[in-house]
């Protein structure tokens, strides 16, 4: 099944091939990948989709600790969480579609943010099915050009996915907290 | 300001307090800083003929001793010609370091001569790695090095350090507090839930079997491993790098488990109701079949590496952290266990199939390597250090010399490297002198990192070397006997005259055909004050029994012919 994990790593150079590196190396298939910066200085925040069973997520899990740069793995999938896809759609729209096209984007909450004599740009933001809904629909007046970001997510409620700043000590770990790191 | 150092000193001072008596390696021009100022330190350099053979020894010096090995190499071919033997650290979790020289940082992605992105080839084959281009970061990362490369599950690091970096200076402050790096611990503690469900199982369990594998050695844990087993009555099986780890005669040891062990290890393993995994993991090469492997067994992993779990073979607890520890927690609630019927029952799977002493049997005028491994062994009491290479006699060594103390076979176990013994036993005579060193090694990796005979004469190291020598790559042979129809492609192998080559070295060297000269040349080997060189011919095309061909079932073993020109077996 599809995973989503949030990954925060140490931003320092070389690191987002050592993630990438571990996933090739290992055999599982990185479906997107999203990398910025957090709340916390000199921490990055990764999300990445793969798609694995169980014991493959584990197994993920526990390889990402091994990378000295990653801080912190959580496994978002199954729980309750914010997930969004921004999506640029250049499609084209000629004075006579224009209107229609514009309702559409206005159904699926999106935005146009540049008018062209002959095409849009329409940002919009979503799950990644709402976004293929909105591109289905776009489809027939003609789309030609598509920049998504792919999938960022986050927990709801109160329960952050613990940033640790970068210069905690590592004692400072409650005893019973597993961590995989060798 | 009163410290100031070059980025080079600095280098060694850091070494130094690391630690760092002796380094093997082979100078250049991008790390042509570092070996100027090495000259004022108190550091032994050994000069390797090649960079392949630096990092086998650091990682010989770091398996002998279980210190960190160094290996040192110029930027470009010199680092690319450690690639094999940081690969074959990894996959055996040695930890070593390796330097390297990096051309100029303003040099950098400008294709300059000798420049190769080391960082990026060695990413997936070291637990870590640096490229350190400024002066100030030397020191530090080199700390952060050696504390990365021998803590937790233990690896290669490797530093890459520009020759700016080098040449630049700064004030040298050493900070020799624990490291701490915020995105690693390589200290785990298992739940006290896992703990419990281990001790259940072990309790309840009728026909247990414990595995030593090399986390054993790396973790110290051999006492408590035989405290363990002796209190609960549990027969102990090792993998290849875990031989050493529980004393060869101890009534309670099996003997090597896989593909090469003995039938009634594996004929026992499958029929074990508990397999107790001391960090080792479960390697295609010791489970065949992983569908048909233990079926009956519920199986408890500890390893200090959790990415080890399930990886190879689902297992039903888990416990995370260093071996040691585990078993302190577990001994006490360990109950005493008398488990008589389920070692008698192997016993009687072993009936006098067990290896006789092939003393004993009947000189037919052949020399075989079983022979020359055992008359190895006898006339050293059991007490060398034998380092070997890869293939039969690689085997052969596991099934006839019987180790008695830990790090006392070492080996390339994961990567199966070729070329490995020579180096790596220059690496661990240098890290214990006192200790006794063979290296036994095939024909045919001998002649890939022969090499190091020069820097093994150089350096007046006193080694002796074993030559099982078979005219054939014999272990791809045998499996071109069994699998391939006996078509012999590229097998068949000619050798120069490895006493002679031995004496241009200007060692002491001697051919050995027969077997009643075997024992004599032993001992004029063991006698003489330097290094010696035996050419074993022995028999061409001899076989490593038993064995489970790969994927096969553990139980579907080809077994010993009857009868074995070597070796006879009740059941056979």
């Amino acid at each position: 099944m599809r995973r989503t994990f949030v990954v925060h790593v140490e931003d320092k150079p070389g690191v987002l091939n050592r993630v990438a590196s571990l996933f090739r190396r290992r055999a599982f298939n990185i479906e997107s990948l999203t990398v910025g910066r957090t709340e916390v200085p000199r921490v990055s925040r990764m999300t990445i989709v793969v798609d694995t069973d169980d014991n493959g997520a584990k197994r993920l899990e526990a390889n990402l600790y091994k990378l000295v740069n990653v801080l912190r793995v959580t496994d978002l999938t199954g729980d309750a969480a914010v997930i969004r896809d921004l999506t640029l759609i250049r499609v084209a729209a000629t004075q006579e579609t224009r209107t229609q096209v514009m309702q559409i984007v206005d159904t699926f909450r999106g935005r146009v943010v540049d008018v062209a004599p002959d095409s849009l740009i329409v940002e919009a933001t979503g799950t990644e099915d709402k976004i293929d809904g909105l591109l289905g629909v776009l489809q027939p007046y003609g789309v030609l050009e598509i920049v998504r970001t792919g999938r960022v997510a986050m927990s709801r409620g109160q329960q952050s996915v613990a940033t640790e700043p970068a210069d905690a000590p590592a004692e400072a770990d409650p005893g019973d907290q597993v961590s995989y790191s060798v | 300001m009163g410290n100031m150092r070059t980025g080079a000193q600095i280098l060694w001072e850091s070494l130094v307090r690391e630690g760092v008596t002796t380094v093997f390696g082979y100078p250049g021009g991008a790390i042509l800083p570092a070996y100027d100022a090495m000259l004022e330190y108190p550091v032994r350099h050994v000069l390797v003929r090649h960079e392949q053979g630096a990092t086998h020894m650091a990682d010989g010096y770091a398996r002998a001793s279980g210190e960190v090995g160094v290996a040192v190499a110029t930027s470009g071919p010199g680092a690319t010609n450690m690639v094999t033997g940081i690969a074959t650290a990894m996959l055996d979790s040695s930890p070593i370091v390796c330097i390297t020289g990096q051309v100029g940082s303003r040099l950098i992605g400008s294709d300059a001569f000798q420049e190769t992105d080391v960082t990026g080839v060695t990413l997936p084959i070291t637990k870590h790695n640096y490229l350190v281009s400024n002066v100030s970061e030397v020191a530090p990362t080199i700390h952060e090095a050696f504390y990365v490369a021998r803590s937790g599950r233990p690896g290669p690091v490797l530093v890459d350090i520009t020759k700016d970096a080098q040449q630049g200076s700064a004030e040298f402050v050493w900070d020799g507090s624990p490291v701490r790096l915020p995105g690693y611990r390589p200290e785990l503690r298992a739940s006290d839930a896992e703990r419990r469900r281990a001790v259940d199982l072990i309790n309840g369990a009728k026909r247990p079997i414990i595995f030593a594998g090399h986390g054993v050695m790396l973790s110290g844990a051999m006492d408590l491993v035989r405290e363990f087993a002796e209190r609960a009555n549990i027969p102990v099986a090792m993998t290849l790098l875990g031989i050493g780890s529980f004393p060869a005669l101890h009534p309670l040891n099996l003997g090597m488990m896989g593909m090469h062990g003995e039938a009634w290890v594996n004929q026992a393993i499958q029929e074990a109701d508990l397999l107790l995994a001391f960090g080792m993991r479960f390697d295609d090469r010791v489970t065949g079949n992983v569908k048909t492997y233990a079926p009956n067994a519920r199986k408890i992993h500890v390893d200090i590496d959790p990415a080890e779990f399930n990886k190879n073979v689902m297992v039903d607890v888990t416990l995370a952290g260093d071996l040691s520890n585990v078993l302190r927690e577990l001994l006490p609630r360990v109950e005493r266990g008398d488990r008589g019927v389920w070692l008698d029952s192997i016993a009687e799977m072993k009936g006098d199939s067990a290896v006789r002493d092939v003393q004993n049997l009947p000189d037919s005028g052949h020399l075989y390597a079983a022979h020359v491994i055992n008359d190895i062994w006898r006339m050293t009491d059991g007490k060398a250090v034998v380092v070997t290479d890869v293939g039969q006699h690689q085997m052969w060594e596991a099934q006839y010399y019987h180790h008695e103390k830990p790090r006392s076979l070492i080996t390339s176990g994961g990567l199966g490297t070729m070329g490995f013994a020579l180096p790596a036993a220059i690496g661990a005579k240098l890290a214990r002198p006192e200790a006794e060193v063979w290296a036994i090694v095939g024909d045919g990796g001998f002649q890939m990192t022969m090499c190091e005979l020069a820097t093994i004469a150089q350096e007046k190291v006193k080694v002796n070397v074993a030559i099982i020598n078979n005219g054939y790559l014999g272990m791809v042979r045998q499996w071109q006997e069994f699998f391939y129809e006996r078509r012999y492609a590229a097998t068949p192998l000619l050798s120069p005259d490895f006493a002679k080559l031995g004496e241009a070295f200007g060692l002491r060297s001697a051919t050995v055909s027969r077997r009643q000269e075997v024992e004599p040349t032993v001992a004029m080997a063991r006698a003489e004050p330097g290094a010696v060189v035996i050419d074993f011919r022995v028999e061409q095309e001899d076989t490593v029994y038993p064995m489970v061909p790969a994927g096969a079932d553990l139980h579907a073993m080809i077994r010993r012919p009857s009868p074995s020109p070597i070796v006879e077996t009740a059941d056979d």
